[in-house]
């Protein structure tokens, strides 16, 4: 049964809360751009994606890159509130001996595709994921979550034309455009802009969103789903660190952790009752 | 009768063509010198163009790994490892997927086109990698049955093949396995270890020496990881002093290896002959072996010291 947009929204903050919850645990990992994305997180996992927690390996399921690897516990957190593994689990997160790696593995934990966390590299992947599912006559979809920094990588642009070149149309991109990098804002560090007209130039249907309005995003990924040939990128415009009003929109927390304190303040901000 | 090792890999790759429906054939716009392009004939529909692109074909291997492919991902030994290092650490070594990255025009018997085409450290970019299997063929033969044989191994592989045609020293059809050195001569004074075009000028070594009274061993060390130690143990055991020869810098290729293995384990005399620390140039490939000290002679004289030091020892 399809939850709809408030349930949506009600998970996407589960997410959310887990992402806190795990790397405050952990004492590391990146937030921040885990909660910019949880909103499409939580509209890929809860409605767009045709997949089965119970069986990871089905050959017909949807696939899910995270190119933005270090986001990693926003994945976590979808695949463990999925069922893919239990949640308790995700306070293992970077511990010495789970499949919780600080980036994902492939193979370690069930619904983790590929090992990414070098960035740049998980859009060639999922092209590669696409062109087999299109060699193999089959009919499922490949989603890759790029950040907008890793943008600046020459390799996405590689595989942005070998997209096109071979009419990936079951591969739908998904930019986090939260605009912030470790440096400090991508328009400083090196511009993006203008990012639509750039992938337009390299022949992709281009949608540019809210991020944090699940409608839009539900309405973009449902109307993705349709191209007849051409990949297509949704650029979300987001805000690193939605959710916590002390972590929106602030750099120090795209690699850092909530102490305690802090740990309590998000976790109250997000109506957590723990 | 001179063979060259890409021409015995493209065909290889017709014949996987029709004997593995799984098999995908990835080229970055060199099919014709690498000789994917036998694939391309054959099964037209499962060979993959990606153009001046090696960081993303890569990526494409990988997710076509992952898709249950069997991935021959092709280009020169220079960009194929030099280029792409850290997408073939992430995407396909780390997650051990079954991408076969089959490299041409490696050493500097490329001649011509000079330093920015002669792969010198391709080895010891892939041998440093966790989970890859490095294979060194030595003649066009053997590239052919090491080709077949890696088709049906499970994992990343990296194998380097040459441009130029040379004679063939191995046996049309003899089977290959991964991880298994041969020995090509037997003798008792000094064991040649070699691999790629360099196993046959150890052959020719050990011809002129024999004329001088010395009487070399000659392993031809195919695979370079994982190494054949219990080939090497028996021969040293034996001979007590050895000599490496490879188309690579004597850094992180079959001579580091071996001296790995030694120190560890038997520390005997090893001299290496391979590129010392230095690019290579434009040249013809016998102007080349000459300048850079990788000739049949050079090999002798290697074995010369080798033999010395091994006496220094005994007295």
């Amino acid at each position: 049964m399809e939850l709809t947009i408030g349930e949506l929204e009600r998970k996407a903050n589960i997410l959310r809360q887990d992402v806190i919850e795990a790397t405050s645990e952990a004492g590391s990992g990146h937030p921040g751009g885990s909660l910019s994305s949880a909103d499409m997180m939580a509209a890929l996992y809860f409605r767009a994606m045709n997949h089965d927690p119970t069986d990871p390996h089905w050959e017909d399921r949807d696939r899910f890159v995270l190119s933005k690897g270090h986001a990693a516990p926003i994945l976590y957190a979808a695949l463990a509130e999925s069922g893919y593994f239990p949640k308790e689990e995700l306070l293992n997160l970077r511990k010495m001996g789970s499949g919780l790696q600080g980036h994902p593995v492939r193979g370690k934990v069930p619904g983790v595709e590929m090992s990414t966390g070098s960035l740049g590299q998980g859009l060639s992947m999922a092209c590669g994921i696409a062109l087999a599912g299109k060699l193999d006559g089959k009919g499922h979809r490949i989603y890759c979550l790029l950040g907008d920094g890793e943008l600046q990588s020459g390799q996405n642009w590689e595989a942005a034309m070998f997209a096109r070149h071979y009419r990936l149309n079951n591969l739908i991109a998904i930019v986090d455009r939260n605009r912030l990098q470790i440096t400090g804002n991508t328009e400083s560090a090196m511009s993006l802009e203008p990012l639509p007209d750039k992938w337009k130039a390299f022949g992709w249907n281009v949608m540019i969103i809210d991020g944090h309005s699940m409608i839009q995003i539900v309405e973009a990924l449902a109307k993705a789903k349709e191209s007849e040939t051409n990949p297509t990128v949704i650029i979300m415009n987001t805000v690193k660190g939605k959710g916590v009003s002390f972590m929106e929109n602030n750099c120090g927390f795209h690699g850092k952790a909530c102490n305690a304190n802090e740990r309590g303040e998000a976790l109250r901000e997000l109506g957590c009752n723990k | 009768m001179k063979l060259a090792q890409r021409n015995y890999y493209g065909r290889a790759l017709a014949e996987l063509a029709e004997k593995d429906p799984d098999i995908v054939v990835i080229d970055a716009d060199l099919a014709d010198s690498t000789k994917t392009s036998e694939f391309k004939k054959a099964a037209p529909g499962r060979f993959i163009e990606v153009g001046v692109a090696e960081q993303n074909m890569i990526g494409i291997a990988s997710g076509l790994a992952a898709s249950g492919k069997t991935v021959f991902a092709s280009t020169f030994a220079v960009f194929a490892t030099g280029r792409c290092w850290e997408q073939i650490r992430l995407a396909v070594a780390y997650p051990k997927l079954n991408v076969k990255i089959v490299a041409t025009h490696c050493g500097i018997s490329v001649g011509e086109d000079g330093a920015s085409h002669q792969a010198l450290e391709d080895m010891a970019l892939m041998r440093a990698l966790p989970n890859m299997t490095v294979i060194s063929p030595a003649d066009a033969y053997e590239a052919y049955a090491a080709t077949m044989a890696i088709a049906e191994l499970e994992g990343p592989v990296y194998m380097r093949l040459g441009r130029a045609e040379f004679p063939p020293i191995t046996e049309e059809d003899a089977p290959f396995t991964v991880g298994k050195a041969s020995v090509l001569r037997e003798g008792s004074d000094v064991t040649l270890v070699g691999t790629g075009q360099m196993v046959a000028f150890c052959m020719e070594a050990a011809d002129h020496l024999a004329e001088e009274g010395i009487d070399a061993e000659v392993i031809n060390m195919s695979t370079i990881k994982p190494l054949d130690k219990a080939t090497l143990r028996a021969s040293l055991r034996k001979t007590g002093c050895s000599v490496t020869a490879e188309e690579h810098s004597i850094i992180g290729g079959l001579g580091a290896a071996v001296a790995e293995f030694l120190a560890r384990e038997m520390p005997l005399p090893l001299e290496m002959i391979g590129t010392m620390d230095t690019f290579g140039e434009s040249g013809t490939p016998s102007q080349l072996f000459e300048k850079y000290g990788l000739t049949p002679g050079d090999i002798a004289e290697a074995v010369k010291r080798s033999l010395e030091r091994k006496m220094e020892l005994r007295e």
